[in-house]
């Protein structure tokens, strides 16, 4: 046959890049599983593992850490996506943190997560003897993600060594481990917020509507728009949740997480927002700001 | 350059066609310590104004006591992401960034100078169209330079842009420029580059970056920006001979069997005739099957699903290609290795070997030359180092099918694992395939005792153990063996329990039968540490004149002679096979200590007192003595 000289648009182009890291993992490893946050990251990499593995199923789990202070509206639409398309769910909680009542107000928003988040993941992926767990971090995010490996070795305490990564050359991914080990794996890493969003418009992907403005009950703590999720978020004397149409550019535990004043009640809108914004994605998210380099140091610990 | 954002009167839908119709350039900044990468990079993206204001807010605190332009910004800060570069002021790792203007996208990666950490280097350039090669102009082309400009070439980079950095800090001279330009050029002539474009710069000030520079008059060409969104850099992989290699075999149920995977190359149509690379047997691509639908034709880049029309045998590396182009397949072949490991390669030893979807048992069979990377001078070499380049023939257990790397990067490029440690040690491009028959030799370097040592990574040796029955030796020797075979060692133990049952079953007690005994057991442990293992004899031994002859025997091996030397009243009283009491009761003639002689040794190499230590701190005294 005569082929026509083509070649694929930049989407297609990362779509096919992920998906095929995506098959590599769950040929090359025994017990896969895949991180679930419910954000928009998340619903992309959902998007991508249907479509790697189609007309099969997803060959393994979600895994969603639940640290019970996500949005409420995250858990019904995490619960209503795994009825949709009938993958395997398997959420987690720290038993230790929530026998104490381990919550962002009275622990501070660095020891919640670490014992909701960190540990808790730990707790979950050894639990589950996951050898491999795909996430959804982008290397534009933050500044040590951005020179982290697709497939990210860690050491059986779950520690990334930034100094000593494995080369990675073309698509030969070495998912090799020892007994113990265990390999993070970023499907879309080369992408961007932008690609990201203009995926999302292009394949209608679905999302929760936390991203979408509308008149939300927000409270304003240090310059930051908090949503008043549900009772347990503690009001100071005399303050009270006022109506504000806002939206969120990232999603999780409402108590440390942003929100913008917009009116970007739609996809286009929301694009055409970011496009114009001068602030980074990850601001909006309160763990990051703590100290120069603290995500690298939450990465060796394990975080994800 | 400006950001290109939509505006409010824009349709999105028009705007959202324009971002998708964008070409991206992948491209990678190399060159030595110092030179400006990182302050390159950051300029690009604080012109391209992606530097958001909480970015900025917190990157001008971080930017005191260091080196800023007019804008009191250190710009490599933005891109040095680990702790320890930013406390070092290096790079360690190579960082992937992302920019776009109003003609492309671009990601780029910005890649360490330090020579140890040109594997980094290399990971950056293995998934890049371009090189930005970055020299100082108060230095010129260094030692990294040229190493850098030869691994774009063994990457196979195929467009490199010299950039002659800090030329504000030459006074923007151009007999500087031409220097500089003149000798890289000279240099990279045999390296094969597509185009080469030298660029005067000073990332730091500006010049030279988004439009030509006034402070240099004398310079004609494209400042960089531009010339990096109008450069051609597009092969047209979908013209190239189709390569689907097979990553995972899709079976939701008996009634559906597809083999997915990325086509690497080509283009297939529902149709066609593929024939499969382990088994040579044909089939007919009768569906592509993706989640929004089926389609006609898939081109390169495409991740897909292939339904054939007839049962065949295709599992999780297999390739699939049309039957006229076939790739090559064989079990030998020719390829260019950079070694990224501390510990060194070696001929004969065996690697995991991962091209494409095949991972195999690989051995390098022919080390046959090491190619400077200062001189492009090739030299003959016995291993190979730590970010050192050579020219090897690599076995693989089992055929596998391949392209030269010069046709297909995407199956002839491969990495090399460690069995144990799972790291990955090296790199590497396949030149080309040997043929089975005329080539399956392993004789293209002398096979000899230093070369089977060196594969096992020990020092083959005798060590003779002679003492009382009942004195410890084979005790001392099983927990000897124990432990160096724990740290990779290759040992084994001769003993009258397996010599006398098999080798020496012909032989008696008498006299004679005990030196041919000894004689046959010398022979045979010379033969083993020849074959490169380190021997550990457990006899009893009781005469010198034997234990002399053993020791001709090994010739110019190392034979260490152990004195078990435990008195025969503690032997007598362990008795752990009872052979004293059967003895003593007259049942076992001859026995050493009652009615035979032992010959205590003149000179052992060393003694082992067993009635005064353990079993394990004697063998503890005989590790730290061998020192192996």
């Amino acid at each position: 046959m005569t082929v026509q000289s083509q070649s694929l648009t930049h989407l297609q182009a990362l779509e096919a890049e992920s998906i095929e890291i995506l098959r590599e993992v769950a040929a090359s490893f025994e017990r896969p599983v895949m991180m679930y946050s419910i954000g928009k990251d998340s619903s992309v990499l959902l998007h991508l593992a249907r479509k790697a593995f189609y007309p099969s199923k997803i060959p393994f789990p979600l895994l969603h850490v639940n640290t019970t202070w996500k949005f409420r509206e995250m858990i019904a639409f995490r619960d209503s996506m795994a009825e949709k398309y009938g993958f395997d769910l398997i959420t987690h909680t720290n038993p230790e943190g929530l026998a104490n009542n381990v919550n962002p107000f009275d622990h501070g928003s660095s020891r919640y997560t670490d014992i909701m988040k960190t540990q808790a993941l730990r707790q979950a992926l050894n639990a589950g003897r996951y050898d491999a767990a795909i996430g959804g971090a982008r290397r534009d995010e933050e500044k040590s993600r951005a020179k982290e490996r697709i497939f990210s070795h860690r050491n059986a305490n779950h520690a990334w060594d930034p100094k000593n990564q494995r080369p990675e050359l073309w698509k030969v991914f070495n998912t090799r481990l020892n007994p113990g080990e265990s390999m993070r794996v970023f499907p879309i890493s080369n992408w961007t917020e932008l690609d990201v969003w203009t995926y999302i418009y292009d394949q209608g992907i679905e999302l929760p509507s936390l991203y979408f403005a509308k008149p939300r009950p927000v409270v304003e703590r240090s310059g930051t728009l908090i949503m008043v999720d549900d009772a347990r978020m503690p009001l100071e004397p005399g303050e009270a949740a006022r109506m504000e149409m806002v939206r969120f550019r990232t999603l999780g535990c409402y108590p440390l997480t942003g929100a913008i004043r917009s009116d970007a009640a739609d996809l286009p809108s929301i694009i055409m927002e970011m496009q114009a914004s001068r602030t980074s994605e990850r601001e909006g998210r309160l763990i990051d700001s703590d100290s120069v380099g603290s995500m690298e140091k939450k990465k060796q610990e394990g975080y994800f | 350059m400006s950001l290109s954002a939509p505006n409010a009167n824009t349709d999105i839908a028009l705007w959202l066609q324009q971002q998708t119709d964008k070409s991206l350039l992948r491209f990678l900044t190399c060159g030595s310590v110092d030179d400006g990468k990182s302050t390159l990079i950051g300029r690009l993206l604080y012109d391209s104004q992606l530097i958001l204001d909480d970015q900025l807010a917190s990157l001008k605190k971080e930017s005191h006591n260091r080196t800023t332009g007019d804008e009191g910004i250190d710009f490599s800060l933005l891109v040095d992401g680990l702790t320890a570069e930013r406390e070092q002021g290096i790079t360690i790792d190579v960082a992937y960034r992302f920019f776009s203007t109003d003609k492309r996208k671009f990601i780029v990666a910005d890649t360490p100078g330090h020579e140890q950490y040109t594997r980094n280097m290399a990971t950056g350039a293995s998934n890049a169209d371009l090189a930005l090669v970055l020299i100082d102009a108060r230095k010129g082309v260094l030692t990294q330079t040229r190493r850098h400009s030869f691994i774009l070439s063994l990457i196979g980079v195929k467009h490199v842009v010299l950039v002659v950095n800090k030329i504000d800090l030459v006074d923007y001279e151009q007999a500087v420029f031409d220097r500089i330009v003149a000798e890289y050029r000279a240099f990279a002539a045999p390296l094969g580059f597509k185009t080469l474009e030298a660029i005067p710069v000073s990332a730091l000030r500006g010049d030279n970056m988004l439009a030509q520079s006034p402070n240099t008059p004398w310079y004609g060409g494209p400042a960089l920006v531009p010339y990096l969104e109008t450069i051609d850099v597009s092969e047209d992989r979908s013209a190239q001979p189709f390569r689907f290699p097979v990553q995972w075999v899709n079976r939701p149920n008996l009634d559906f069997r597809g083999f997915s995977g990325t086509v690497a190359s080509g283009a297939i149509a529902v149709g066609d005739e593929v024939l499969i690379a382990s088994s040579r047997k044909p089939a007919v691509v009768k569906r592509i099957v993706t989640m929004d639908g089926d389609l006609d034709q898939a081109i390169a880049g495409r991740a897909v699903t292939l339904v054939l029309d007839r049962e065949v045998d295709i599992s999780r590396g297999d390739v699939l290609s049309w039957p006229g182009e076939t790739p090559e397949y064989s079990n030998q072949f020719q390829a260019r290795v950079i070694w990224m490991s501390e510990e060194p390669a070696y001929p004969g030893r065996s690697y995991l070997l991962k091209v494409g979807a095949q991972t195999i048992s690989a051995t390098i069979t022919d080390l046959k030359f090491r190619t400077n990377v200062n001189t492009l001078e090739q030299t003959a070499a016995t291993k190979i180092d730590l970010n050192e380049v050579a020219t090897v023939t690599l076995a693989t257990d089992k055929p596998i099918a391949f392209d030269s790397y010069k046709t297909n990067a995407l199956t002839g490029g491969f990495i090399l694992v460690d069995r144990l440690s799972n790291a990955t040690l090296g790199a590497g491009t396949i030149d080309f395939g040997l043929r089975r028959a005329q080539n399956l030799t392993y004789q293209a370097f002398d096979v000899n005792r230093d070369v089977r040592a060196a594969m096992k990574g020990q020092s083959p040796q005798i060590v003779w153990f002679t003492g009382l029955s009942g004195s410890g030796k084979s005790s001392v020797a099983n927990l000897l063996e124990r432990r160096l075979t724990a740290e990779g060692k290759h040992l084994y133990i001769l003993d009258g329990d397996n010599v006398r049952h098999g080798l020496n079953k012909d032989l008696g007690f008498t006299e004679a039968a005990r030196v041919e005994n000894i004689r046959r057991v010398a022979e045979v442990a010379r033969l083993m540490a020849d074959a490169g293992l380190i021997v550990l004899v457990s006899f009893i031994s009781p005469f010198r004149n034997e234990r002399r002859l053993a020791r001709e025997i090994a010739g110019d091996l190392r034979f260490s002679e152990v004195y078990v030397d435990t008195p025969i009243e503690v032997c007598e009283a362990r008795d752990p096979k009872g052979l004293y009491k059967r003895a003593r009761a007259g049942e076992i003639k001859n026995f050493t200590g009652i009615d035979s002689p032992f010959e205590a040794p003149e000179h052992p190499d060393l003694v082992l007192h067993g009635a005064q230590f353990e079993v394990a701190q004697l063998a503890d005294q005989l590790y730290d003595w061998l020192k192996l």
